[in-house]
């Protein structure tokens, strides 16, 4: 586990070193994420180890957005007299987001012939 | 022996009373969503949140104060992220085979963030620079709030935006995709993970393994597309 700690630890380092250095928009530990899909694909040994303390951290990722979110609640007097307007943006937007991105994946799908996978209700 | 007031007002100023109760928050508030059924509604964040914001609202804490320990949460996020290579690691063969839909989807679904929040929030008289801290709501939040100070907007404001839109997103990404009909777990969590970052990631890793894992590429890829689109994009709607 220490060493699973240890690797995911200094991919995210080595994400901000390189985000930082080249000034690139991505964020470190979004490259630290794909250093770390190069070390999984790349030994078993690390895969042996880093997937269940992975999966032990993702098990509870919405536990980690709990402190920004109460954060916040303190701001959201900051939204001002055009807070009713951005919440209707963000929820309209949001919903024409996630159905218009998800009808576009199964449309090239069925088109590419990457076909359909099971889904809730398909067992 | 010591009254409560002085223990309490002893205890609240280090960190140790506000992480332990940031982790009772979320263990009170994932217990609520299981007994809901992990009803849509019955978001762990959402309701974790409040619990808190009550908390430190009933006993006068400043934020400053509470965040001394929850931080040690709050750091957690990045290692997080790196962690997301799991999922995508084993979903990897599954990826491959579908990364011309991935692609469809997410550029659609990125584009479509961007352009329809400005252009909702410009027919509705928005401010310019209030626009700037909307433009990349969909993205995670430090990319989200270097954008939005690039672009010449508030990052507080644009932290506030990125995490109502990933609550917004992890409640209505079911109801959502089942009224469309779309079933494919690979084309629910990517949609999910480029409109709604982090929150609608987790939501889908609480959901289904596989949507957990699209979500993450998903929200990987539109960091990277909404940074080239979004400067390009608020310039037309300025």
């Amino acid at each position: 586990m220490i060493q699973a700690l240890t690797l995911i630890l200094l991919c995210q380092l080595a994400g901000e070193a390189v985000a930082r250095a080249l000034g690139l928009p991505v964020p470190g530990p979004v490259l630290g994420m794909g250093a770390m899909l190069v070390l999984l694909a790349g030994s078993d040994r690390v895969a042996a180890a880093v997937v269940p303390v992975g999966q032990g951290i993702l098990r509870h990722l919405s536990l980690l957005f709990v402190p920004a979110g109460v954060g916040v609640v303190g701001h959201l007097d900051r939204l001002g007299a055009e807070a009713l307007w951005l919440l209707v943006a963000i929820v309209v937007s949001t919903v024409l987001a996630i159905g218009a991105g998800a009808l576009a994946f199964k449309l090239v799908a069925g088109l590419t012939g990457a076909g359909q996978e099971a889904g809730p209700r398909d067992g | 022996m010591a009254d409560f007031a002085e223990i309490w007002s002893y205890l609240a100023r280090g960190p140790l009373v506000w992480l332990t109760l940031t982790l009772v928050a979320y263990v009170v508030a994932d217990a609520l969503s299981q007994v809901a059924g992990r009803a849509p509604l019955a978001n762990p964040v959402l309701i974790a949140v409040i619990l808190l914001a009550l908390t430190l609202w009933g006993t006068g804490t400043p934020y400053a104060v509470y965040f001394e320990g929850a931080q040690f949460v709050h750091f957690l996020l990045g290692p997080a992220t790196v962690a997301l290579a799991v999922p995508l690691y084993q979903e990897g063969a599954r990826l491959k085979r579908a990364i011309l839909p991935v692609l469809a989807g997410l550029a659609v679904g990125s584009v479509v963030a961007v352009v329809s929040a400005l252009w909702i929030a410009r027919a509705l008289g928005v401010a310019p620079e209030t626009l700037a801290a909307l433009a990349p709501k969909s993205t995670t939040a430090p990319v989200a709030i270097g954008i939005a100070q690039s672009l010449g907007g508030s990052p507080t404001l644009a932290a506030v935006l990125v995490l109502l839109t990933g609550i917004i997103g992890a409640i209505v990404a079911t109801p959502l995709l089942n009224a469309l009909g779309v079933r494919d777990w690979r084309a629910r969590g990517l949609a999910t993970g480029v409109a709604a970052h982090g929150i609608g990631t987790a939501r889908a890793l609480q959901v289904h393994p596989q949507a957990g894992a699209f979500a993450g590429i998903g929200m990987g890829l539109n960091a990277i597309l909404t940074a080239l689109l979004a400067p390009a994009v608020l310039r037309v709607f300025l």
